[in-house]
């Protein structure tokens, strides 16, 4: 299907998916890069944010409702998840931090499992965003055009915290040295609950906003992380700005592919990844020796 | 020759003799316990059927992308073990030779998780024979799944019935001694469907498929290719997705650009449901017809019957078939009672494949696999919930119908479970290929 009204058209869906592969994204690359915790369960809390949105979703059937609802559930999850589990293991080996984090994803989706069952569930988009719009090279999803811009809303939000703000600056310092921030005298581990759960709140928010995209089933998260980590690896770990330019770059690459040839438009992904790895082991973004 | 009258000769005693022997082999129970007996070890036998019960390894998807399905089946095969144990009109209606267990020996089962991966699958059932000495494997929602359990069926000997699989390699060039299928396939799924989608929308129309990315897939692709192309149809993209694929957008935006008539969506579980979806979020449904040729268990429901209403389908069984034969009305008024809702293919399949190795093996009369095998082969017609089947002894495929439906649109519906309407019911011998076509060797008994 090579021809430039469906090459454009792949383009432009390659930023729709990019935009939600980044906003995921961030949220485990600010964690990792600030906590050094590579949290498997991240892919869990994505479908948990879907989750607790659906069941506001269900209860007032208001699309803002449940995306209030879908964040704000996985901020408070986050904090817990960081007071209850996570702080014991900031000083363990990262073996153990990816142990706890899966076993972490493996309860939270089963107790999805548990109360839901494994049929999917449907978020439906809000009235004035359904339906199709033309955009002149294809017809396309209104609600899909929309989420590219709840997204990059929610991006430039992220990036004003981390960026101009106090904490943001504090954070980013516990990305470069930690040890130095504490030094200092600021309670980098009140720090540290704030940045799960802000990591956490992002993965929630594109559970629930990326929910009437895709129907809701336990393992929704589980595809989606796997691409996360590529995307992190690809833009720099614990590189927000690598985020973002890694998922851009991820989903234009999964779309142009399949364009030419379906069946690798995600083996192509993981070509990508493997030779950014090659040639610039700290990603595109990323700080050397943070690889 | 008075003589001969008042005392048996040495010849009438050897005439007696192998007459009475000749008439128990033909009453076909006791020859082949006789030779089982003089038989060494094979697999798990006989120390799987030493004790008062026999052992069958479930491996089925309960988490993934077919858990929904992979439910549907485990119920399909709780209700079977449950009636051979009891010794249930239906399963006697089945396996006329049935009355409680098989051959008197209760029968239990394990279950795992198989999440529709081939290497999980066959991990957990090396478990059952190792440590629980299956004497039968069934699972399966994924042809990768079936191939992969037929292949250590035939390196362990140990049985194996498949459970939903739509390949055709899995009796074609992937067919083993010691695998089964009850269920229709990719070859007969087209060429049931064909006519009646070609009569339908008429000749020379262009079809853009959606494909997982597995044997399955690939198989009832080009099956569906190969059928619609004798009526002029045309594919003008095949858009190969992997098995779970997180969304579908940039596989749609090529099937939106194709400028095809039709869109057949081969994707199954929760993949048919996401791509289905999608596709009519992406306006192409107005665009396309949408067939099925392999119908998904819980797809109408998942997606909504409105998008579902006007499609057509080729599938295994549907509940309503229960106004069409006594076994099937048996069959779901009695999985209702138990599970609460109207069985579905999956269900049906898993219920009629182990009623079809109980009645092999009590026809074998014992469970020594490769005369249990011979009896699979043996042809025998057996009544089934779709009328009169048989295994085809060349390839181990269960000749059998195939079942086209429709969808309902919702004011056509009786209850909220009434999503299909049967339009026709294929009888199987004409839908199959040769035994040979797909490059079936179906290996040793030993």
């Amino acid at each position: 299907m090579i021809n430039w009204a469906n090459f454009i058209s792949q383009v432009f869906n390659g930023l729709a998916l990019g935009a939600l592969l980044a906003l995921i994204s961030s949220g485990l690359t600010i964690i990792y890069g600030t906590l050094g915790v590579l949290n498997l369960a991240h892919g869990a809390m994505f479908m948990l944010g879907g989750y607790a949105g659906f069941v506001a979703y269900q209860a007032t059937g208001s699309y803002i409702v449940a995306v209030a609802a879908g964040s704000l559930a996985l901020l408070v999850l986050g904090i817990l998840m960081e007071r209850v589990i996570i702080r014991h293991f900031y000083g363990r080996p990262h073996e153990d931090q990816l142990l706890v984090t899966f076993g972490l994803s493996i309860c939270f989706v089963e107790l999805v499992r548990f109360f839901f069952g494994s049929e999917s569930r449907n978020v439906a988009p809000p009235g004035p965003l359904s339906g199709v719009v033309s955009l002149g090279f294809a017809i396309y999803p209104t609600y899909r055009v929309a989420l590219m811009g709840i997204v990059a809303v929610a991006l430039v939000v992220l990036f004003l915290v981390l960026y101009r703000t106090r904490l943001g600056m504090i954070v980013r310092a516990g990305i470069e040295d930690a040890v130095m921030v504490d030094s200092l005298g600021i309670d980098v581990y009140r720090v540290f609950m704030v940045v799960f759960g802000i990591g956490a709140m992002a993965a929630g928010f594109a559970g629930i906003v990326n929910a009437p995209v895709v129907s809701l089933t336990p393992e929704v998260g589980e595809a989606i992380l796997v691409q996360t980590f590529v995307v992190v690896v690809i833009g720099g770990v614990g590189s927000f700005p690598g985020a973002v330019l890694g998922g851009l770059i991820a989903g234009e690459i999964i779309s142009i592919t399949s364009m030419i040839n379906p069946g690798y438009a995600y083996v192509m992904l993981f070509a990508a990844m493997t030779l950014v790895l090659m040639l610039r082991p700290h990603g595109l973004l990323g700080t050397p020796g943070r690889e | 020759m008075s003589n001969s009258k008042q005392s048996p000769t040495r010849r009438d005693f050897m005439r007696l003799g192998l007459g009475a022997a000749g008439g128990l082999a033909m009453s076909g129970g006791f020859i082949p316990r006789v030779f089982a007996a003089d038989q060494p070890p094979i697999g798990t036998w006989p120390a799987g059927m030493s004790g008062n019960s026999v052992f069958i390894g479930i491996a089925v998807p309960r988490t993934g992308t077919y858990a929904v399905q992979g439910e549907d089946e485990l119920k399909g095969w709780q209700l079977a073990v449950e009636h051979l144990n009891s010794g249930h009109p239906l399963m006697q209606k089945i396996s006329p030779r049935t009355k409680k267990g098989v051959l008197g020996k209760e029968v239990k089962y394990g279950v795992a998780d198989s999440a529709a991966k081939p290497n999980d699958a066959v991990q957990a059932e090396q478990r059952f024979i190792t440590e629980n000495k299956a004497v039968l494997m069934t699972g399966s929602t994924s042809s990768a799944v079936a191939v992969a359990l037929n292949k250590l069926a035939q390196r362990e000997k140990v049985l194996y019935v498949t459970g939903i699989s739509g390949s055709n390699d899995t009796t074609g060039k992937d067919c083993v001694r010691y695998g089964f299928r009850q269920n229709f396939y990719g070859q007969t799924a087209a060429a049931a469907i064909g006519p009646v989608i070609v009569k339908a929308y008429g000749k020379n129309k262009k079809v853009a498929y959606l494909t997982p990315d597995y044997t399955y897939g690939h198989t009832v692709t080009k099956s569906c290719q190969d059928y619609l192309a004798t009526a002029g149809w045309s594919t003008v993209t095949n858009q190969v997705a992997p098995l779970g694929a997180p969304d579908y957008s940039s596989y749609l935006l090529n099937v939106a650009n194709s400028g095809a008539d039709v869109l057949i969506n081969v994707n199954w579980g929760h993949d048919a449901v996401l791509s289905t979806q999608q596709a009519q979020r992406f306006g192409i449904l107005d665009k396309m017809k949408l067939v099925i040729p392999y119908q998904i268990p819980f797809l109408a429901p998942e997606v909504g019957n409105n998008l579902t209403a006007g499609v057509y389908a080729a599938t295994d069984f549907w509940w309503t078939l229960e106004d069409k034969f006594p076994l099937a009305k048996m069959f779901v008024d009695e999985f209702r009672k138990k599970f609460g809702y109207n069985p579905e293919w999956g269900a049906n399949n898993a219920y009629m494949s182990f009623a079809m190795w109980a009645d092999a093996v009590e026809n074998a009369g014992t469970f020594y696999p490769p005369d249990v095998i011979k009896s699979f082969e043996a042809g025998r017609k057996l009544q089934s919930t779709v009328g009169e089947v048989y295994i085809r002894k060349e390839d181990h495929q269960c000749v059998r119908p195939v079942i086209i439906v429709q969808g309902k649109k919702q004011s056509e519906m009786k209850n909220k479970e009434d999503f299909w309407n049967v339009l026709e019911i294929v009888p199987g011998e004409g839908l199959m290929q040769k035994p040979d076509a797909f490059g079936c060797k179906l290996g040793d008994y030993t």
